[in-house]
């Protein structure tokens, strides 16, 4: 398999130029980012700075389902606040503090900025300085922006995590660094088989507990758990790390290329890589092998939602079978999809923005066996006698690794097995 | 500035949504970013409906600010008018869009759509709230429909019995349901055929399930009746002082409610009072008997529900209606009553005055919760958010008003209003409580073989369980984690072993509260410990 990797470079050029799209999108904003990174660091707090569209958005992105006090809030602007920005400052100010008051486990306070206060300018770099002066040694006031006038949901992450990146302690240790919010069970289990490779100093970005930043320098290896950080990556390196080439870890063969790619980088030899990985091989694709049945021959439509559409797609075609009618992204990093569009399959449509209206009508006329899209569309396109699948699912369940690649499947399987199943007759 | 955590409402283009997509044959044309696309999951995954929302966004993007978005507005319009053919055209902005004052109502106005009615909607984000954008979006649409139709200033004012003279049944119009509200689908069809069992037909069910061209024979009805007056309070009010069309206000949830709203209409269109809707000699009347909720009340199994203390808290409409029924018609004592619904605050006080508690007007729902624990009912009909906070405080919980969640949307029929609505609220809301006296049964007979140990109820992990009170006033039950009741005040207060002992015999529903009061009681008294002796003492001094 690692050999592969050196007849794809050229295997690009097989693809259409993808259809660039532009009209109304349907795509959440990187707000909703923050009802994952709150799990993923419980003594962060995430206090948007909006409206109460804001508010409304992440409370029904995350379902009423949060039972304890969430860790997000939303400090909304009223009329009072547009009128002029010195009180708007003195008004998020004086909420921080009621908010720091009445949460004091808070370690980390993220001010995530929205729409309206990058239009009205709201300098909220500003504010953190500010707020980090005046709670000095009590939490650290971090920013970034979640708008939707500039980010789609998952980019909500790639910010987050980029205000993280200036507070990382430099090191010129030897290690291993993924960054991209994973499920803890997920993040153990790769930890584990990195180390079982001989990878001993393996650390995570987001990490747990939000004030144990890793370390990073010019002896820091990245590895992209997740395929949406562009500007993660690109600062990471800036402060010396080496960013690693591969495909994303999704399903088995992207998994071990994923885990290969970084055993490479740290000059371990491929007979190592293989005695580890090669018997997870051999279970994952027959835990697969069930689902491959059900996914095979079917055709497959993704719509442009959360920047997993062109890994999805890949494993999809590549290890289930699936058809790829058109693969939607919100935007094209080429640099970091170059391993996966590699692997795509000759002729693969990718369409690049969105027109919704447009995209709709293609999805009517080809009548795919599945649709992937967000939640706004996913019942009209069922009832319309489309099987769907939610993107936002994807990020919020644990399908990194070879160990997930049958759950990952079953997640598409399921919808056809169901519909499969009923029957009122 | 206002921190929020949960929200009750949402902003007020999502009102305007409402009444667009409650309807046919409308389309709404909303300035807005990318992102404040996550409204059409409310009707697609909360409402479970089967097609989008109509609904043209912008999704303006940062790189358009530079440029010229206003260009972006009239392109959306153009396409959004191609595509779906509307009849009248709905136009507005959400709250980034209201920021860069592009005015799209104006530039919708300047497209030359000849005799297509646009609506150009100003609902300011930064002051008003969801119920409101809904209600003014309902009044702004008629308002456009209706202007060829307006009387003349001093024009006689219609006659409610008219429909007398020209020889057909009365008829009114149901103003007020929409998607996104607490069972509307249902109260419509409970409401229309009550109306038709005496003779009263609908004209104009509004905003749900209508076109432009049943609003325009809105004035063709009798009287307006205002279902939902959050939502149709303001086009009903209108319609009164501009067309002298009358409006039934009584809103019919409940018995009381049904019967007088039921009289209402009939004194309105002065139609005669059928025998079955007098009073009789107890103050009852026959119609009450459609229903079973007077009577199941009555039944001697509903003996225990008398004086259960209920907090209530939802928009004012469902939160009154269910503080009268509760406290009239189910026995129960209202010990909180409160509304986010800021406009009808006048009402709730009323409502509030009227059964002696103080009102709660408040859109902050850890305000709600506070007051919740504070006044320790043994029941909480909230929205979902105190559902939440009630199953944190492990105390029963009925759902009775939006915000909701797709548990609120049931397949089956379940109406609020009118007799089959009593019935339905007789279920929903004692059902829970049931459930509260079996788990307090259950710690009564935990020592009975059938109660195994682990067992788990409806209320699960969140709740203090009775028997897991018990196990930490006896330590040597090994492994039991103590009891999370959490203390209400802070201080050098300490309960014995023994005290605590002494009240885990207390139900729990009611344990709370008398550990507020003997804390209370003891802080007065300067004890620093509480055994059994104080807690018998506090409960002689509260009982007087």
């Amino acid at each position: 398999m690692a050999s592969s990797i050196a007849t794809r470079a050229s295997a690009e050029a097989d693809l259409p130029p993808p259809l660039k799209e532009s009209g109304q999108r349907e795509v959440f904003c990187g707000l909703t980012s923050i009802v994952w990174l709150h799990r993923r660091m419980p003594d962060a707090f995430f206090l948007v700075v909006g409206s109460r569209t804001c508010a409304h958005l992440i409370q029904s992105a995350a379902g009423v389902m949060i039972f304890a006090e969430p860790r997000f809030g939303t400090a909304i602007l009223g009329e009072r606040d547009l009128a002029g920005l010195a009180d708007a400052n003195e008004e998020l100010d004086r909420l921080v503090a009621q908010l720091l008051e009445r949460r004091p486990e808070i370690r980390t306070l993220f001010l995530v900025g929205s729409c309206p206060s990058e239009v009205i300018k709201l300098d909220l770099a500003k504010a953190a300085e500010r707020l980090n002066r005046q709670h000095a040694g009590r939490v650290m006031v971090l920013n970034y922006s979640g708008s939707g006038i500039e980010t789609t949901f998952t980019q909500g992450e790639d910010g987050a995590l980029q205000a993280l990146i200036p507070l990382m302690p430099s090191s010129s240790e030897q290690q291993l660094l993924l960054a991209g919010t994973l499920a803890d069970a997920v993040e153990d289990r790769l930890i584990g088989l990195f180390q079982k490779l001989g990878i001993e100093r393996v650390a995570s970005l987001p990490p747990r507990r939000s004030t144990e930043l890793p370390a990073v320098g010019p002896g820091t290896k990245l590895l992209l758990a997740q395929p949406f950080l562009s500007g993660t990556a690109r600062a990471l390196v800036d402060r010396g790390a080496e960013l690693i080439r591969a495909p994303y870890p999704f399903g088995v063969e992207g998994s071990r290329d994923w885990m290969s790619a970084a055993a490479a980088a740290f000059g371990i030899a491929p007979a190592q890589v293989a005695s580890v990985l090669d018997p997870l091989v051999e279970r994952g694709q027959r835990a697969l092998a069930p689902q491959r049945e059900t996914l095979a021959g079917k055709r497959l439509f993704l719509l442009p939602d959360s920047q997993l559409e062109i890994p999805l797609a890949r494993f999809l075609s590549r290890e289930c079978g699936m058809e790829l009618v058109e693969v939607g992204t919100p935007y094209l990093d080429r640099q970091l999809m170059a391993e996966e569009l590699a692997l795509l399959p000759a002729g693969t449509q990718l369409s690049e923005g969105q027109h919704v209206e447009n995209q709709l009508l293609r999805v009517r006329e080809q009548r795919p066996d599945l649709v992937v899209c967000g939640l706004g569309l996913a019942n009209p396109l069922e009832a319309e006698g489309m099987a769907t699948k939610w993107s936002i699912e994807l990020v919020f369940s644990p399908i990194h690794g070879i160990d997930q690649a049958a759950d990952l499947a079953e997640l598409f399987a399921r919808p056809l097995r169901r519909r499969a199943a009923l029957s009122f007759a | 500035m206002e921190l929020t955590l949960w929200t009750y409402e949402g902003p007020p283009h999502v009102g305007a949504m409402r009444i667009a997509a409650s309807m046919e044959g409308v389309h709404y044309v909303l300035h807005a970013p990318q992102g404040d696309t996550y409204a059409d999951l409310l009707f697609t995954m909360i409402e479970r409906r089967d097609k989008r929302p109509p609904v043209t966004y912008t999704t303006f993007q940062a790189r358009d600010l530079g440029g010229d978005t206003a260009e972006l507005v009239k392109r959306s319009i153009a396409d959004a008018v191609q595509r779906f053919e509307p009849e009248a055209l709905l136009v507005g902005e959400s709250c980034t869009a209201e920021l860069i004052q592009d005015q799209p109502g104006a530039l919708a106005a300047g497209m030359g759509f000849g005799a297509l009615p646009i609506v150009n909607l100003e609902l300011p984000a930064y002051s008003k709230k969801e119920n409101w954008g809904a209600a003014e979006t309902f009044y702004q649409l008629v308002r456009t429909l209706l202007k060829p139709q307006l009387p003349a200033p001093g024009a006689p004012k219609p006659d409610p019995a008219r429909w007398r003279t020209e020889g057909r049944r009365p008829r009114v119009n149901l103003l007020g349901p929409s998607l996104l509200g607490f069972r509307c689908r249902d109260d419509v069809r409970e409401i229309t055929q009550l109306l038709g069992s005496y003779g009263i037909d609908v004209a104009v069910v509004a905003p749900l399930g209508a076109r432009p061209a049943d609003l325009q024979r809105i004035p063709t009805a009798d009287a307006n009746v205002c279902l939902y007056p959050e939502v149709a309070g303001t086009l009903c009010s209108w319609l009164e002082r501009q067309f002298g069309i009358p409006c039934v206000r009584t809103v019919p949830i409940g018995i009381g409610a049904t019967v007088a709203f039921l009289r209402e209409v009939h004194s309105l269109l002065d139609l005669e009072l059928p025998a079955e809707l007098q009073p009789g000699a107890d103050g009852v009347c026959e119609a009450e008997r459609r229903s079973r909720l007077p009577w199941y009340s009555r039944s001697v199994d509903s003996t225990y529900l008398t004086g259960k203390r209920v907090f209530v808290f939802g928009d004012a409409t469902h939160a009154i209606a269910a503080a009268r029924i509760a406290s009239r018609e189910l026995g129960f004592q209202v010990v909180g009553l409160g509304s986010y619904s800021r406009e009808m605050a006048r009402e709730l006080r009323s409502a509030a005055a009227e059964l002696g508690v103080e009102p709660l007007i408040s859109d902050d729902y850890l305000a709600v919760e506070a007051a919740i624990a504070e006044a320790a009912p043994e029941l909480v009909l909230g929205t979902q958010m105190e559902r939440h906070s009630a199953k944190r405080l492990g105390i029963p919980c009925a759902v009775i008003s939006t915000p909701l969640h797709v548990q609120d949307v049931p397949a089956r029929y379940a109406p609020q209003m009118g007799f089959e609505g009593a019935n339905v609220i007789f279920d929903s809301w004692v059902h829970p409580l049931m459930m509260g006296l079996e788990e307090h049964l259950i710690g009564m007979f935990r020592h009975d073989f059938e109660f195994v140990d682990g067992h788990r109820s409806h209320l699960g992990d969140g709740a203090p369980s009775p028997s897991a009170a018990t196990a930490a006033a006896a330590p040597a039950a090994a492994g039991a984690a103590p009891v999370a009741a959490p203390p209400l005040h802070a201080g050098a207060l300490s309960w014995s072993p023994e005290g605590e002992a002494e009240l885990a015999k207390i139900p729990f529903f009611v344990r709370g509260k008398v550990r507020k009061n003997t804390e209370a009681f003891a802080r007065e008294r300067g004890l620093a410990v509480i055994d059994s002796e104080a807690l018998y003492e506090a409960k002689a001094h509260f009982s007087r």
